[in-house]
């Protein structure tokens, strides 16, 4: 129970600290190690997509491991790397941010990071066991349902365990920023990333049901003998399609949004002035959650939806420019008459304005239903699609890492090799992206695994292919600087950049029942304005007083380990109908852990003040 | 707010579901969980518009259903839905004995639903070899209503648990949000099966 | 002292206990609405009305159920339900959407 004796203990006592954590300061950790982690394994699939790329005839792997490695790559990157990277921020931030002490339900926040670890896992197995699914990160049928083998299997159970822990997770945080704001804490005096973390939470919680649909129903029809997709029994595959983008279009909604708000707390504190239209910011970011439920057909307007759906569906697509043109503006005025200072998480937000620009403009483009037909499917959309995805969300995550590395490890990473990191990345995405453009104006469909000589692809598809591997050199000196950064750099202050937002009035890293007395909030910018008021910190709201905390728990990762386990039956009992006893024992596990947690009392503990005192001056 | 206060309130509060933060939390984060189950049973039932005119052979909703059955179950568990807000009445009056009382009456009445659902597909399956594999229609059918059956079952077990486990120390703000929101859970459950007897077997019927 | 405060809870609870019973009230006779409801919509299938008339009055009659189910039986017309109302609106207006959808543009 007691965490002050953290220290001094050994590597098994720290990996079950981890294992039974509900700090969400550690689940963060977490978060961030297996996000980083997936994300390297997709990169590494990128690599290995730009190399068979890279010249005309290549036979650098086959056709069909190709077709493997796109669909991997991009389940890899939007489910295990993106969302879990940005769950690492929320977990590490959000919390700090409104004043509170922790989540709202630290349980179901360590179970939502071990469903998507497990169904991250199980996604991966699937390298090993005879084939990766094949399908395209979309998984359309006809394709996916008659896929040889078990790879599109995994897919679907991979994604429905992770996705499950998304949700949770999403739920977990509504309910913390609703309920758990320190006294003062408006709505309207939310730092920005609280307010997109919140509005991406409401997006979570209303997309990802349809995904759990969608993957039930390809479960059934590849695993049951179901009808779904059939075509023969009266099926029909437009289901799944509108299933996937009902989720999909908000996804990269969810994605995109948080990073929207660490780009607004950076700009804001680098500038060292208020965000400019807070309240419009606000305003944008809700309509973009709003719009974005609105708009999913626009990846299927060569489907034949009729000339009445596409025109909705491309109006509403257009609309969308209208207030992230408003968040662009926004940011562009915060900077205009600051003080800037370009530290490394200034210079990834500034190279991110134009980069996301350039993504959002092509997506207007692209909403244009009739010009449409001429670039669906093309690596015009990839282009597209890679400029807001990486030009927004990783440039976001870069950002937001070297912002609050001190807050979630204790040092400030260091700012040379921060830059060093930063050029040769973003130089090469350029160059590997922009070119793209061309390559799908000028034919090159996507998701081929090769073209031939005389298509006049080869130069671009080149370019794109040195592009990639700056990229690589880039991630790999951030790498280098998180090594050097932990042995070298000393320990950072509270408050190292200045800030604005109460996170910055606690240690880093921060105790871990974050603020002795909980803060009381004057207005925008609480810090700031205590700052401005000459006192060192925040004004608490409270006397000093006994702490309650939650217990740790191991039955968050004995639930998820039964659904691993069940996946494995689930997937195999096609094949013999022993593995239902894999079902079983799995489900078991899982339905027996949610009865005991259901019918023991768990109270949590407190830390009494004479203790607080005891630690003198802990915040 | 120590321990003791949670689990032998001197005095039980108002509204005792939500007396304490943990309390609030749920009854927060349950509403929410209630919008995405919205948004679920919508795709469900969609897939189950989009599908049911592909049927095969002879097992049209016409030809299949019968309503004497779902009047039945439609009545089963509307009663069970009132008498789950008799159970959250008594829980707010601090009654814990009767809470307990009527909330075993919902159990029941929600077991006689499910004994009816389960009665219904054997029904097909045997008589009229209709099942899940049998046509879209069949699958989008099966997947609808037994999504909504599931959903009866794991709350009919969560109720269980919780009057068993609750069954000697009576109600405190430790359990108070539990029973609440499985009662929550329970109108939910009821509020879906509306759209099931209506969309479904009624508008099946007419055609 | 005590005296006093335990008179004045007492009154307290009794009020409440009053409040509770008019909201028992109101939910009975939103029971015997339901039950109604339900019967009209299975008498209308029954008597084989036509179709053009009964879909439409058989899907009013499910949502004035479901409105009479959210705000008496699930309490939302009580106070502190803001958000669930918000949250909720929210996902009926997805769901709406999904529903549209899957019976107008999916390639009949």
């Amino acid at each position: 129970m007691s965490n002050a004796i953290a220290q001094q203990r050994g590597l098994g006592a720290m990996i079950w600290d981890y294992i039974t954590t509900v700090d969400h300061k550690k689940i963060a950790h977490l978060y961030l190690v297996s996000g980083g982690f997936f994300f390297l394994i997709g990169g590494l699939e990128a690599m290995i997509i730009r190399i068979q790329l890279m010249k005309p005839d290549n036979e650098f792997i086959s056709a069909g491991l190709y077709n493997e490695m796109i669909t991997m790559h991009g389940t890899t990157m939007i489910f295990l790397a993106a969302m879990p990277l940005i769950f690492a921020l929320m977990n590490a931030v959000v919390p700090l941010q409104i004043g509170a002490r922790d989540v709202a339900f630290p349980f179901l926040n360590s179970l939502g990071f071990w469903l998507f670890l497990f169904g991250g896992l199980l996604l991966n197995v699937s390298w090993f066991t005879g084939g990766a699914p094949d399908a395209g990160w979309t998984n359309y049928a006809p394709l996916s349902t008659t896929s040889a083998g078990h790879g599109v299997d995994y897919y679907v159970m991979g994604l429905q365990i992770s996705g499950a822990g998304t949700l949770i997770g999403g739920i977990n945080f509504l309910v913390t920023i609703i309920n758990m704001r320190a006294p003062g804490m408006t709505y309207m005096r939310m730092p920005l990333f609280t307010w997109t973390t919140f509005i991406t939470s409401v997006l979570i919680l209303f997309a990802f049901p349809a995904l759990t649909v969608g993957l039930f129903l390809m479960m059934f029809d590849r695993m049951f003998g179901s009808a779904f997709f059939d075509v023969t029994a009266g099926g029909n595959e437009i289901i799944w399609e509108h299933l996937f983008w009902i989720f999909g279009h908000p996804e990269v909604y969810i994605l995109i949004l948080p990073l929207f708000g660490a780009f607004s707390d950076i700009i804001s504190t680098f500038s060292k002035k208020r965000l400019f239209g807070y309240s419009a910011m606000v305003f944008a970011t809700v309509l973009i959650g709003f719009l974005g439920f609105m708009v999913w057909a626009h990846h299927m307007f060569t489907v034949g939806l009729g000339p009445i759906a596409n025109s909705i569906f491309a109006v509403s697509t257009m609309a969308i420019a209208v207030p992230t043109g408003i968040k662009i503006f926004n940011w562009l005025f915060t900077m205009w008459g600051g003080s800037i200072k370009m530290s490394a998480a200034m210079l990834w937000s500034i190279a991110f304005i134009p980069s996301f620009t350039i993504g959002g403009m092509t997506g207007v483009m692209l909403a244009s239903a009739a010009a449409d037909y001429q670039y669906h499917d093309t690596y015009f959309v990839v282009g597209h699609f890679h400029y807001v995805i990486v030009g927004g969300v990783v440039f976001g995550i870069f950002a937001a890492l070297h912002y609050w590395w001190p807050k979630m490890f204790g040092k400030v990473l260091n700012e040379k090799l921060g830059h060093l990191a930063f050029w040769p990345f973003f130089i090469g995405f350029h160059l590997t992206f922009f070119i793209q453009h061309f390559l799908g104006l000028m034919g090159m469909p996507r998701r081929y695994w090769t073209y031939f000589e005389g298509q006049s692809l080869a130069t671009g598809n080149m370019i794109s292919t040195v592009g990639a591997f700056l990229m690589a050199i880039g991630t790999l000196i951030f790498l280098y600087n998180i090594v050097y950064t932990a042995i070298k750099e000393p320990q950072a202050s509270a408050d190292p950049w200045d800030g604005r937002t109460l996170e910055w009035s606690i240690p880093s890293t921060p105790p871990f029942y974050n603020f002795k007395q909980t803060p009381l909030v004057r207005g925008l910018d609480p810090l700031w304005i205590e700052k401005m008021e000459g006192r060192k910190g925040v004004t608490p709201a409270e006397p000093l007083g006994d702490i309650h905390m939650p217990n740790a728990s191991v039955l968050p990762f004995l639930m998820s380990l039964g659904l691993f386990i069940a996946g494995f039956g689930f997937i195999y009992q096609v094949d013999h109908n022993a593995w239902f006893i894999a079902v079983a024992v799995g489900m078991g596990l899982t339905l027996g852990s949610m009865l005991t947690r259901s019918l023991k009392d768990d109270l949590g503990y407190h830390i009494h003040k004479e203790d607080l005192v005891e630690k003198g001056d802990g915040k | 707010m120590s321990h003791d206060d949670v689990l032998n309130p001197k005095q039980m509060p108002h509204d005792p579901e939500k007396a304490t933060l943990e309390g609030k939390n749920k009854f927060i984060g349950f509403w929410m969980f209630l919008g995405g189950e919205t948004v679920l049973f919508a795709s469900l039932f969609g897939t189950y518009l989009a599908l049911v005119r592909s049927t095969s052979g002879e097992n049209t909703p016409e030809h299949l259903f019968g309503l004497e059955l779902v009047f039945i179950m439609t009545m089963l568990l509307l009663t069970s839905s009132l008498t789950s807000v008799y159970a959250m009445y008594h829980m707010k009056n601090h009654d814990f004995k009767k809470m307990q009382l009527w909330l075993g009456i919902t159990v029941l009445l929600g077991l006689g639903f499910l004994g009816c659902e389960i009665y219904e597909f054997y029904h097909y399956i045997h008589e009229y070899g209709f099942t899940f594999r049998s046509s879209a229609f069949g699958s989008a059918f099966y997947t609808l209503v037994g999504f909504h059956g599931g959903h009866v079952v794991f709350g009919l077990s969560w109720i269980v648990a919780l009057m068993i486990r609750n069954q000697k120390r009576g109600l405190n703000l430790y359990n108070a949000p539990k029973f609440y929101i499985a009662s929550l859970y329970w109108h939910f459950i009821d509020v879906v099966w509306v759209f099931i007897f209506t969309v479904v077997y009624l508008m099946g019927k007419v055609g | 002292m005590t005296d006093h405060t335990d008179s004045t809870s007492k009154h307290k609870i009794d009020i409440h206990k009053k409040e509770h019973k008019e909201e028992m009230i109101h939910q009975v006779i939103s029971f015997t609405l339901m039950i109604l409801f339900t019967f009209i919509a299975f008498g209308m299938v029954i008597l084989e009305i036509s179709s053009y008339f009964v879909k439409p009055v058989l899907i009013l009659l499910a949502v004035v159920q479901v409105v009479f189910q959210l705000y008496y039986f699930m309490h939302m017309k009580n106070k502190g339900h803001t958000m669930p109302a918000m949250m909720m609106f929210s996902g009926i207006a997805v769901a709406i959407l999904t529903i549209i959808t899957f019976t107008t543009i999916i390639w009949w």
